[in-house]
């Protein structure tokens, strides 16, 4: 086929709206309101340090709960016979085939201070808890958002782990332990590395999330950059800065993903 | 055999200023089974697919029939081809890929009917209308993508390595198929392989190519018997080559020794290649041979023993029928016919 | 051989308390996944506003959304630009994946890479950037945020999905395919509508189903781009969800939900349907050599 020509139409479109819009990003970040070059953005960020190391703190430990949580539920799902896998993994699935507007929103009710896991903790005579508005509000919305992304990647590598190897293991004399040790989980690295980067990136990135958990009291980057853009503090300028840092941070974390996965191809979730 | 059907005329193919094929001639008979053999890079699919019309040639003119097909494209050639993993339509079952040239040619439905079920008939495979391609064996699918080739009343048949994907034994098999094929259905053939016993056994004519050029262009017993250099003597059937002198006409120096041969036409002491096949050197006794030497090796290959003979210039390959001792000392004998001169390339 | 018994009865004791042990966690997990879900879809029902104290049965709520014209209207918006944003770049992917499959190794490498930045960058820098993107040409060209830009910003985030998924299906085809069927008569149209567009249709349909969800599903890059004037569904929850504690919602995610399931049920029972009869296909061993 020498129709390589037919590609130009979408080569150009990702240009105009990949790769252009990116580039404004950089150009906004360093120009002043004025209009002139500036790094002014960068160094009113140091106001904000409380704010990234936050983000950076959540979005990692809903990442580690996220990776605790669903290896094992990847690994147990992966080993079923094919009836039951495929009915597991749509059951991952189908929450989140809805919108996550709706899933955050679910949690309101049950996490308010007199809502249904509080009363039902005061049924059972116990203490309630005090969580919306909290950080802890936030994680628990962020585990439950993204922890599929974290399962189905990790499920589809193990899935495709070819039986001979474990029996050729088996035959080698290892036992259940080592054979997981030693060959599934390293076998299963390339779904975990794209699992972790499919989770930290959203969770580090959210504005809905602390919006409607955290109350408002958590403030997250994502938020940081929304206010730049719909608040009364309006100033892309800022919010182009911002973003510019947190795609570096994206791209680092993504970098560092690949950098153990020893360039194998993560594996994609399609 | 017939009038020209294909020629191409100075050929020069060039990729990102790569030379592939080198300004070839090449002359195609009408109803020949004519042979591309050579090494892999040497041009011989580059070729196929400039008649094909896959390709256009950098420089050169193709002709067909007389007329100038450079700028037809292949799907207004009457030419049709077998590719080399077969490139069958795996969405459709083996009559629907047999009928795609008729549907695209708008024949009839009752005429594709029959001329589908009388080119399964062809190849063999009869009542395999429904099949899906996918269910059927390498050697199947092969004949399926022959018939859907031949279906379409094509003058030439372009065959690429058609028979590389199959076993040894299968590919024995289609050989002789194959040619049954092509005197059945009288039509060229230009096939395409880097395998010389395939060549030899089923071509009319032998090209042979390396590197971008056509070296020699002969019937197999010619090719075969009279190589034009090394590199032919070499690539067909298995060759002794050693360099020596052409002291005058029929008169060759070797090993340390003259030979009486039967060519002639090279400058006085010109250095020139010598081929000698395995089969032709005679194992005798020590004292009776024109060349001495000791046995290294004796490899039992089936139908004869496969000896390497060294001597102080040339350790020798030999084929005999009678079995020796390796460290026994032999002579090799050879006659004049059996010294094939060729200019150093 | 008693003690090698025993062991073996121990490892399968073992083996067994360990499965039901993984049983309860995986379904602990599903809990954990669904029992959110099931808050919502039951106060759903509640007579009364209230999202934890149950008052009673009642519809007016599912009522109340039909007759919420903001809800309607967003629900509108939201499947035209998801139906308009899959199909074109379903039709504009399709292409240009045929085109990338052309290109030499180095320039075609490249291309998925920038493919796959729309992918694994944050919806938020997504959709900033386009935002500053369509306000600049905006005031530039005389144009303003609105369904245009809305479309467009759906547009480039669900290509990249679709140029993913036909891909590995050009690759898994006979690079002599499309040659084979122009050698067979058929004009290079002919031969990627006959031959190549049937070989890769399961890459495409598949395509299209995740560019379509994308676009369902996206909330943060439309909030970004569509301006004041225009609202998506996704829009309409959060700043329901924002303002105060509305029932529609719970209605609302009952409706979609249950449209999920249905469509995800179908979905499945078809393709393992297929698969069965692909399988039993290729099961039939391949003849004899006749």
């Amino acid at each position: 086929m020498k129709a390589r020509y037919i590609s130009v139409p979408y080569v150009i479109w990702m240009a105009l709206f990949v790769i252009a819009p990116l580039i404004l990003v950089v150009i906004f970040a360093f120009t002043s309101e004025a209009g002139g070059f500036t790094l002014e953005h960068f160094a009113r960020m140091s106001r904000y340090v409380g704010i990234f190391a936050n983000s950076l703190f959540l979005a990692l430990v809903a990442t580690a709960i996220c990776f605790a949580a669903g290896y094992p539920v990847a690994y147990i799902l992966a080993r079923k016979e094919s009836v039951f896998r495929r009915v597991g993994m749509l059951l991952i699935m189908l929450p989140m085939w809805m919108n996550f507007l709706l899933r955050t929103y679910a949690w309101m009710s049950l996490l308010e201070d007199n809502g249904l896991i509080n009363r039902f903790l005061t049924f059972l005579g116990l203490p309630g808890i005090s969580v919306i508005n909290t950080d802890g509000a936030v994680v628990i919305g962020m585990v439950y958002n993204f922890l599929p992304f974290m399962i189905l990647p990790i499920f589809s590598v193990i899935e495709k782990i070819d039986r001979r190897t474990i029996e050729a293991a088996q035959d080698l004399g290892a036992n259940s332990l080592v054979v997981f040790r030693r060959i599934i989980f390293p076998l299963s690295l390339p779904g975990v590395l794209s699992g972790i980067t499919m989770v930290f990136v959203p969770s580090v990135s959210t504005f809905v999330i602390s919006r409607l958990l955290g109350g408002g009291k958590t403030l997250l980057l994502g938020d940081l950059i929304e206010m730049q853009f719909f608040g009364n503090a309006y100033n892309p300028y800022l919010g182009s800065a911002i973003s510019l840092v947190m795609m570096v941070i994206v791209m680092v974390s993504i970098a560092i993903m690949n950098r153990f996965g020893e360039g194998e191809e993560g594996a994609m979730l399609l | 055999m017939s009038k020209e059907l294909i020629r191409l005329e100075n050929c020069v193919m060039e990729f990102d200023g790569e030379i592939v094929l080198n300004s070839i001639n090449l002359s195609i008979k009408d109803k020949e089974f004519l042979t591309l053999l050579g090494p892999s890079g040497c041009g011989k699919t580059t070729t196929l697919r400039i008649i094909g019309g896959f390709e256009r040639p950098t420089r050169g003119d193709v002709w067909f029939d007389d007329v100038r097909i450079n700028d037809v494209p292949p799907h207004k050639r009457r030419v049709n081809t077998v590719f080399q993993r077969y490139a069958l339509f795996t969405h459709m079952n083996v009559f629907e890929n047999v009928a795609f040239g008729l549907r695209i040619s708008r024949t009839p439905e009752a005429e594709i009917r029959r001329r589908v079920a009388q080119m399964l008939e062809l190849v063999n495979l009869p009542g395999y209308e429904k099949r899906q391609v996918n269910s059927l064996s390498g050697g199947q699918q092969q004949r399926v993508a022959i018939a859907r080739a031949i279906v379409n009343n094509p003058h030439v048949l372009l065959l690429d390595e058609p028979l590389g994907a199959l076993d040894l034994k299968l590919r024995k098999e289609m050989q002789t198929e194959l040619k049954r094929i092509q005197q059945q259905v009288g039509i060229t053939f230009v096939y395409v392989t880097h395998d010389q016993e395939e060549a030899l056994t089923m071509s009319d004519t032998v090209v042979v190519m390396n590197q971008g050029n056509i070296l020699q262009v002969g019937t197999p017993v010619d090719i075969y018997n009279e190589p034009q250099n090394a590199f032919v003597a070499s690539f067909i059937g298995e060759s002794n080559i050693i360099g020596g002198i052409m002291n005058k006409d029929r008169l060759v120096t070797f090993s340390h020794q003259q030979f009486d041969c039967v060519d002639s036409g090279f400058a006085p002491d010109e250095p020139v290649d010598v081929v000698i096949r395995p089969e032709d050197l005679q194992v005798v006794a020590p004292e009776e041979g024109q060349i001495r030497g000791i046995i290294r090796s004796v490899v039992f290959k089936g139908v004869h023993y496969e000896m390497m003979v060294e001597n102080s210039s040339f350790t020798w390959m030999v084929h005999s029928t009678y079995q020796r001792q390796v460290g026994q000392a032999v002579g090799l004998r050879l006659t004049p016919d059996d010294i094939h001169i060729m200019h150093k390339s | 051989m008693i003690r090698k018994q025993a062991e073996s009865i121990a490892s399968s004791i073992a083996r067994r308390v360990s499965g039901a042990f993984g049983n309860v966690y995986t379904g602990l997990i599903f809990f954990f996944l669904y029992a959110p879900i099931a808050v919502l879809i039951i106060f759903s029902f509640n007579a009364s506003k209230s999202r934890t104290i149950w008052a009673g049965f009642t519809l007016d709520w599912y009522i109340k959304l039909f007759q919420d014209s903001g809800i309607m209207d967003a629900f509108g918006t939201t499947i035209l630009v998801s139906v308009l944003a899959a199909a074109i770049s379903t039709v504009a992917g399709t292409v240009a994946a045929v085109g990338l499959q052309n290109l030499r190794r180095r320039p075609r490498s490249i291309l998925m890479a920038v493919n796959n930045i729309p992918i694994t960058n944050a919806d938020i820098i997504t959709g900033v950037s386009l935002m500053l993107l369509f306000v600049s040409a905006g005031k530039l060209m005389g144009f303003t945020l609105g369904f245009g830009t809305l479309l467009m910003a759906h547009i480039t985030f669900d290509l990249p999905y679709v140029i993913l998924s036909v891909t590995p299906k050009l690759r898994q085809l006979d690079k002599h395919t499309f040659e084979a069927a122009q050698d067979l008569g058929a004009t290079p149209f002919q031969a990627f509508r006959k031959v190549i567009l049937p070989e890769i249709r399961p890459g495409v349909v598949n395509g299209l189903i995740i560019a379509f969800t994308m676009s369902i599903d996206d909330f943060v890059i439309s909030y970004f781009t569509a301006g004041s004037r225009v609202e998506t569904l996704a829009m309409a929850i959060y700043s329901m969800t924002r303002k105060r504690i509305n029932p529609e919602i719970n209605a609302l995610s009952t409706i979609l939900f249950v449209s999920v399931l249905t469509l995800l049920i179908i979905v499945n029972v078809r393709q393992a349907r297929q698969e069965r009869l692909a399988e039993a296909a290729m099961l039939k061993p391949p003849e004899e050599e006749v």
